[in-house]
């Protein structure tokens, strides 16, 4: 556990309704200082609002819970009392001021002497690899979407803010650029020890970028935790969905033997999991690249198996998906990686009979989604 | 029948083969219209002000400065002088009321189109019948002396029309929606976002106002002033109704050259000097305009 100095921020119980809606529920959480944290999920389901709170462009319900920025409790201070730095998704860089104007509006905003104003602007844009002497003097309406991303990242970091708040910074830009600037991010965040707040939909720039995530459903966090950790052990239907693709096999715990899970399929098949506490779900979750598909009788033994058909191929180029239906119900997506097998000839036929394996670690026992 | 569509589809390429004939056939039909019922009589008033007047109206053909000259009178110099201060004033009340009329409406959501309506829903009465209505709220025993006796305020009613200050009611009144819809067209299109990144970057209330909203804002603040500015400096009608004799503009003057006095070369003259000041009061608000942004000094 951190002392609560070494935290940017904390969330005890925060709640914010929009007239009958409920934006966010009890929303708790804490960033560590230095952490690039993401708020993840879907659209509506709060990370937005959760981030807004945080800004202090909203503010928690009565008896809505806390917001506390590096100790301190802000409900009630406005977003410019708070001394964060933030990128918008528009961008929303003034258009009537030239780049130079724009990067220097927090720290005149502070009443920072002109002489540091000048090297501070230049400083920041050579930070985010802009050059001063070409762009300082152009207008917004002059630069590219990647560009005025650029821009944006400086005026905010001119400031020195110790949290930076990132409202799906990257979503207005082209794919090649999106990776290139989640690489730039990554390295800012770990080369000027600032926190990260990032908001993103997007589960791979989450995935690729985040220390921690906060996967978020209908104004909750529905997990929390590192990339590692939410890929691995997804804790709900949800979250196993969207973050990566995932095969769901209905089976019910039965049991626990020597500290491994014992599940029952509805035909009676039995399989090994790893236990967990509160198995609310009759699924597991195994993901496509964990699963075998094998000739029948050549399964390894030690493997949870179930009898298959090979019902659809397609080639992926790194890899090849196999859609089959289980023996006892149900369709699973196994991905077989491409070693350099594919190319001769596909081994695999639609109407093949097969055995599915997975090894009992790699799947997951899922609990209920909160509703 | 067909002989007409083979003709139009005639007429249809030869202006699509030729561009420039094409855009001049667009402009044409307006042009010849200002070209005949603007300029022409325009140039009639430019040629009656150098010449001397006839004795029942119409003009002698014989040429003359004097009615330029003329204007040196204190006479005419205290009617320019009182229209310049009516409309530069009426243009500031309406740019202090307007301003904050035209944040709500561009802030009001779904209310936009109805407050919108409102703002325009004047123009539905004619000028003259408001103006004429106004008079029954200031003369002496109008609506507001009533109201100010009847409270105890004042025991006498008190001279409110043909005061200067009625003037500036009725110019501010008639004008003000000229001033709203343009400021209110520039701060539609204000980007929400601008004012949440200022604000993130510790700018309060009043910096937000004057280094953002403001700026972007100007463009519809020129257009509102100047029309408020240009149409009020050459108005008559307020001033005729509300101002009397004693507080006439230039409008006035003008009006009163063509028809009773019967000078038209002094009102063409008048005219004129309406028209030089306009445009260099519109040239010089335009110039203090242009050099905003730059770099950090």
């Amino acid at each position: 556990m951190n002392t609560p100095a070494a935290l940017a921020v904390q969330f005890s119980r925060v709640s914010k309704t929009f007239g009958a809606y409920r934006a966010a529920r009890e929303v708790s959480f804490e960033i560590r200082a230095g952490e690039f944290f993401s708020l993840l999920g879907p659209s509506g389901c709060g990370k937005t609002t959760t981030l807004r709170l945080l800004a202090g462009f909203e503010q928690p319900d009565v008896d809505g819970g806390e917001v506390r920025i590096t100790g301190g409790v802000v409900n009630g201070k406005r977003p410019y009392e708070r001394g964060l730095g933030m990128v918008f998704q528009s961008y929303a860089l003034f258009p009537h001021l030239s780049i130079e104007r724009n990067i220097a509006f927090g720290l005149e905003q502070r009443a920072v002497p002109k002489g540091e104003i000048a090297s501070r602007v230049r400083r920041a844009m050579q930070l985010v690899r802009l050059d001063p002497d070409t762009y300082g003097r152009r207008m917004p309406a002059q630069l590219s979407g990647g560009q005025k991303q650029r821009v944006a990242l400086a005026r905010a970091l001119v400031v020195e803010p110790p949290i930076l708040l990132l409202d799906e910074p990257l979503g207005a830009l082209d794919l090649k650029l999106r990776k290139e600037m989640q690489v730039e991010l990554k390295a800012l965040n770990r080369d000027l020890g600032i926190t990260f707040v990032y908001v993103t939909h997007d589960q791979e720039e989450a995935l690729t970028m985040s220390d921690r995530i906060a996967v978020m459903r209908d104004g909750r966090i529905a997990q929390l935790g590192s990339p590692e950790e939410i890929y691995e052990r997804p804790r709900t239907p949800f979250v196993a969905k969207f973050i990566g693709e995932s095969n769901f096999i209905e089976a019910k715990q039965d049991g626990v033997v020597n500290g491994r899970a014992r599940l029952v399929r509805p035909d009676g098949a039995v399989l090994w999991t790893a236990p967990n506490e509160r198995p609310t779900e009759a699924l597991i979750c195994v993901r496509p690249e964990r699963l075998h598909l094998h000739a029948p009788g050549e399964a390894p033994s030690g493997e949870n198996q179930l009898p298959a058909t090979v019902r659809a191929l397609t080639y992926r180029g790194e890899s090849l998906h196999v859609r089959a239906e289980l023996g006892g119900g149900g369709d699973v997506v196994v991905a077989v990686r491409n070693e350099g097998q594919l190319n001769q000839r596909l081994r695999w036929a639609v109407g093949d009979p097969a055995v599915v394996s997975w090894a009992p670690q790699d799947g997951r026992l899922l609990e209920g989604d909160d509703s | 029948m067909s002989a007409l569509k083979a003709l139009r589809r005639r007429a249809f390429t030869w202006f699509a083969d030729r561009p420039v004939a094409g855009t001049l056939g667009l402009l044409a039909p307006g042009a010849l219209w200002l070209l005949v019922f603007f300029m022409v009589p325009l140039l009639m008033m430019l040629a009656y002000s150098f010449m001397e007047r006839g004795l029942y109206g119409g003009v002698v053909y014989e040429a003359t400065f004097e009615h330029y000259l003329r204007f040196a009178d204190p006479l005419y110099v205290t009617i320019l002088g009182r229209t310049l201060a009516l409309s530069l004033t009426c243009t500031v009340l309406c740019l202090l009321l307007g301003y904050p009329v035209a944040w709500t409406i561009a802030r009001s959501g779904r209310l936009k189109n109805l407050l919108t309506f409102l703002v325009v829903r004047p123009f539905w009465t004619s000028f003259l019948v408001r103006t004429f209505a106004m008079i029954f709220l200031m003369r002496e025993s109008g609506l507001i002396n009533a109201a100010l006796m009847g409270l105890g305020l004042i025991s006498e009613p008190i001279q409110l029309l043909y005061t200067p200050w009625a003037v500036l009611v009725g110019l501010v009144y008639g004008f003000l929606p000229f001033m709203v819809l343009p400021i209110y067209t520039s701060l539609e299109k204000l980007d929400p976002a601008l004012l949440e990144a200022a604000e993130v970057l510790g700018a309060r209330p009043t910096a937000r106002f004057f280094r953002v909203i403001l700026p972007l804002s100007m463009p519809g603040v020129v257009a509102g002033s100047l029309l408020v500015f240009i149409p009020s400096l050459g108005s008559y009608l307020v001033s005729d109704l509300l101002g009397g004799a004693k507080q006439m503009m230039i409008g006035n003057l003008v009006q009163n050259q063509f028809t009773s006095a019967r000078n038209w070369p002094f009102g063409s003259a008048a005219s004129f000097i309406v028209m030089g000041l306009v445009l260099m009061a519109v040239v010089a608000y335009l110039r203090t305009r242009d050099d905003e942004e730059g770099g950090l000094r």
